[in-house]
Order: C-alpha cells, then structure tokens, then sequence
C-alpha cells in the first residue's frame, strides 16, 4: 500500500509539472497582454504585470476587428454549405450505396489529405477568371469544396450508426430517397451536425494557407491579419499578445463549451486505425 | 469499441448493403448517384484535375508574371534538386517530420497511460493537454516566437543554468557533414520548431491513444493481474501491442502534417538565416507568390503531394479493404 501512495503522489506531480508545460505558453501570452510595453523587457518576463493595463487589447481590437468580421462573414456560411453537404454525401454513401460507391468514397478522401499548395495555382486562376478572387464568397467556395472530403467521412460514419432496418422498412412504405432524408435522417443528424460543424468552424477559422493567397489587405480573415501584426517594424509583443488572444478567443470558447463534440470530430477525422 | 478499429470508420451497414451491390443499377442507384454527383464532379475539378494542371505547369517555363506554358521536360525539377534552398527544406522537413512524430508518440501514450489511471479531475488534466489543438498554427507561432524568442523567453529561465540558446535563430547543423550544397545533420533551430508544433499535436495522439486504452476491457488487466503480472507487465506486454495499429494511423495522420507544414513555420521563424527552418511549403508560397517563379512553385508542391501520397494512398486503400 505504501508503494502504491508514493507512485500516486509521483503520478500527480508528473502530470501537475506536464500541465504546467502546457499551460505556460498561455500564462505568458496573458501576462504579457496586460503589460504596457515599457514593462515588457527580459527580465521581467516571467513576472506579473505591476497594473493591470488594457491599452494592447484596445490597439489589437482597433487593428483586427475589420478582420475579425471577414473571418466571422466566412465562417459561418462556409460551415453550414459544408455540413449540409457533407451531411447529403455522408448519408448516400452509407444508406445509398451503389456499385461502385465505396470507391468513390475512397478517392474523395485522397482530397482531404493533399497539401492545398498542389492546386493553389490552378485554383487561383480559376478564381480570377469566375471573379471570385479576393473575395469572401471565393473563400468560403474554396472551404466549401476542399470541406467535401472531411465532412463526407464524418457523416458517413456518422449516419453507419443507423440502423438499416429503419431505412428498409420506410422503403417498404414507399418513402424515396429524399423523403428519408427529409423525415428520418435529418432528425436523427443533430449530434452530427454539431461535431461536423464545430470541426469546421474550429479549422475554417483557423486556416491561413488559401485565405493568405486568395485575399489582400480589406478581404483578409483574422489569422492573416495576425501574422502581418508581427511583421511591423517594431514588434510591440503586447499587442501581438493580445492580438493573438482575440484571434484564438472564438475557437478557445467552443472548445470549453463544446470540446467533447470537438475531440469527437477529432478521432472521427483519422480515418481508422 | 475494439482498439483496433478507430471509433469512426466502421461502417454497420455493409452488411446489408453487400447482397445488393452485385446487382446492376437500379432507379435508386441512379438516383442516388445523382444524389453525390456534384461533390463527385467538384472532387474531380478542383482536386484531381487541378493537381493535374500543376502537374502541367511544374513542367513548363511559366517563371515570371506572364504565363508561359510552354514545355520545358522536367528544367524545374532539376533546378530544384541542385538549389542550396531546395536541399536545406529536404534535410530540415526529414528532421522536423522525425522528431515532431517522436515526440508526440512518446509525450501522446505517457499522457494517455498516466489519465487512464483513474486520476482525479481526469477531465481537467485532458482539457489542459488537448486545448491547443483548438488554436491555430498562426497563434501558436506568435506565442512560441515570443517564449523561445533568443533574447527573452525562455532562454533566460535556461540562462539560470547556465544554458545560452539561440532557438530558432541559431545557424548551426549538428553534426553538419557537407552534402551537395548544403551542411547536413540536426539544425538547431528545428527543434524550437518542433517543441512548438508537439506542444500543439499531442492532444491528438493522447485523445487516440486514451480511446484505445479506455477499448480495452478491464476484464484482460483482471485476469493478468491474477497470473501474477505487474502493472509494468501488463502495459508491457499486453496494453501496448493492443495500441500498436493506433501508433500507426497517429504516425501517418502526423507525417502528412508535417510534410506539408505552412502557416506555424511561417509565423513562427519564416525561413532563416541559411534556410535553417525553411521548409518546402514556405518555400512553395514564397516562391509562387511573391516572386513569381510559378513553374518552380508548381514542382515544389508536385514534390510535396508524391511525399504525402507514399503514406496516404497505402492507408487509404488499406482501409478500404479492411472494411468491406
């Protein structure tokens, strides 16, 4: 029993020090964010702020809230198109199979694993001549189309969960493929829609690669307007600290509402083991 | 759930469905290919034919702002293979990719054994280690470029030990053999790349590992117990070779992360001093769009799509057939 209390207590310190690990980069952001800039020097960087001082969250709203906005006018109807037609192609390729299906299912997935650099040039030019560059609505295309392949895997494991006999018996009915959809699968989709959407809201808010290349200055979403933070002359790391707090906050507050739909979207995205 | 199949992928009606497949197509089957056909033709533009299209430009002379598709065989590829820049992302996207999937191999099952010890406010500790994974790549940059940063962070915690790091700003290859162009070895500032990117991914690799933990019925630990195992024995002989196929999706799932790793290099140190952070997807971007050299952009992400493809297309054809 001794033995069992000395490696309990050894367990707990272990996992309290990793904790702090991971909790430090957070302390320090929040630490530095409440500092005025004079107070930011090295040797003061592990120390708490003498006063509080909100004046960096004030600068870093007045140069992101514009962006803020961009990313919120993209997010939103980026997700909702995603899920609904994740949800459409998650629930034909798992109740509607046909020869052949299983196949295609397998090479949309290819889709979901590319680096986005292999299409960016072609996707460009494709966006520039539908006048789509730089703009919102061609960012939230691209999210909707490169989206197929995740929120597709996702409802169709999502939807394997029900049972055929519900499918079979309201074919028996005479009920068509739309009419399921509409009147049984749809009801039965809310746990979907939730994972499926906050997957999506967290990795559209969070994505840089095409909103850096497809949008300039007044398009541009959150984490572009970010990084250009840094990329000022004199680095205020205040600023950038709170900047960077503003920028996470969204995804930060549905993790902590929401995080087990978020680990669920999570495990669901691996495909299998 | 068993531990050898990830909580998501299975699919309960193939049973069902096998009888039928063999049939020729049928009203419902025409419809409900009618059903998918816009996503099936919206993969098939935008991500085969459009990878195809690269394929095409990374082979023609398109260098400047004036495209120019002219064939110029495989001049892109070769330069790449010649450039000091081109050589320097190969050995520091080897590294990155090997200690990146070490670490969060190695901190993703620790995290996951010690929570799966009916820990107290085993909710908490989880929240604490997944919650990075919320964030995006760009804060994760901004944060660690400000904690590693040479001249404060962490560095003067380090200082106290008499320990005086250069991160991210440090030049040096360890051991630094001349190869073609380039100094091969360990580039030092790779590492505060990685130590930033783990500390993002391992909520990953824990949450997997803990799902194939938690899969295990307490019933095998009992019955090893009674033979006299220890907790060491059990986790040893029986616990990890249970969790060994999830070691494999974690390895591929985080080696096509890696491969194509942007935006946290991107924000955090760009490419550095002698290339030493700089990686195929910086170079990529860098290249392409700001100056231009189209053709050579194009070949650097054909190269980046082969490498992520070796480990996707086996595992996807894998799980294909492990399915039906």
């Amino acid at each position: 029993m001794a033995i069992r209390t000395v490696s309990r207590t050894i367990l707990y310190l272990l996992l309290i020090l990793l904790s702090l690990f991971y909790l430090m980069p957070v302390y320090v952001m929040l630490i530095t964010s409440l500092k005025p800039l004079d107070q930011i020097s090295l040797s003061e960087m592990w120390q708490l702020p003498h006063s509080l001082d909100f004046s960096s969250y004030q600068l870093a709203f007045e140069k992101l809230a514009p962006n803020f906005m961009n990313s919120i006018y993209l997010v939103i109807p980026a997700t909702l198109l995603s899920a609904l037609l994740g949800s459409l192609n998650g629930y034909v390729l798992s109740k509607w199979k046909f020869r052949g299906s299983d196949w295609i299912f397998t090479a949309l997935l290819f889709g979901m694993f590319i680096p986005y650099q292999s299409i960016l040039i072609p996707l460009i030019q494709f966006l520039r001549e539908a006048g789509l560059y730089n703009t919102i609505p061609g960012l939230i295309f691209v999210h909707v189309v490169y989206g197929i392949p995740i929120t597709t895997l996702m409802f169709r494991n999502f939807y394997a969960s029900i049972p055929e006999e519900m499918i079979e018996s309201a074919k028996i009915d005479g009920a068509g493929i739309f009419k399921i959809y509409q009147h049984i699968i749809i009801p039965l989709s809310i746990t979907g829609f939730v994972v499926v959407g906050i997957w999506q809201f967290t990795n559209i808010w969070n994505e840089f690669l095409f909103a850096v290349t497809i949008t300039t200055s007044s398009q541009q979403p959150i984490m572009v307007a970010l990084q250009n933070l840094s990329g000022s002359q004199i680095v205020q790391w205040n600023v950038q600290m709170a900047g960077a707090l503003l920028a996470a906050l969204p995804t930060l507050l549905v993790y902590i509402f929401l995080g087990k739909f978020f680990v669920k979207g999570l495990l669901a995205g691996s495909v299998k083991g | 759930m068993e531990p050898k199949v990830l909580p998501s992928f299975q699919s309960g009606s193939s049973l069902a469905v096998s009888a039928k497949k063999r049939k020729k197509w049928n009203v419902d089957q025409w419809l409900s290919f009618a059903f998918i056909l816009p996503s099936i033709i919206a993969v098939a533009v935008f991500v085969y034919g459009f990878i195809a299209w690269s394929g095409y430009v990374s082979l023609s002379n398109w260098n400047s702002l004036v495209p120019d598709l002219s064939f110029a065989g495989l001049k892109n590829y070769l330069f790449l293979f010649k450039d000091f820049r081109f050589q320097a992302d190969l050995r520091n996207t080897l590294f990155f990719t090997l200690f990146f999937i070490l670490a969060v191999l190695f901190m993703g099952l620790l995290l996951a054994v010690f929570l799966d010890q009916k820990i107290r406010g085993e909710s908490l500790f989880r929240n604490i280690f997944f919650f990075p994974m919320a964030l995006s790549f760009i804060v994760t940059g901004v944060i660690w470029q400000w904690l590693l940063n040479p001249a404060t962070g962490v560095n003067l915690f380090l200082k106290k030990f008499g320990l005086d790091s250069l991160w991210y700003t440090s030049v040096t290859v360890i051991p630094g053999i001349q190869w073609s162009k380039i100094q091969f070895g360990i580039p030092i500032a790779v590492i505060a790349v990685v130590i930033a990117a783990a500390w993002q991914m391992t909520g990953f690799s824990v949450a997997m590992y803990l799902a194939g933990l938690r899969a295990i019925p307490e019933e095998i630990r009992e019955a090893a117990r009674m033979d006299g195992a220890t907790e060491f024995q059990i986790y040893r002989k029986i616990i990890f070779p249970m969790v060994a196929p999830i070691t494999v999706s974690v390895v591929i799932i985080m080696a096509h992360i890696s491969l194509k790793i942007f935006d946290l290099i991107y924000a955090m140190t760009g490419p550095g001093a002698n290339f030493v952070t700089d990686v195929p997807g910086v170079y990529m971007f860098e290249t392409t769009f700001r100056g231009n050299y189209y053709a050579n952009g194009a070949a650097i992400s054909i190269i980046m799509l082969l490498s992520v493809a070796i480990f996707i297309v086996p595992y996807l054809i894998s799980s294909r057939k492990g399915e039906s």
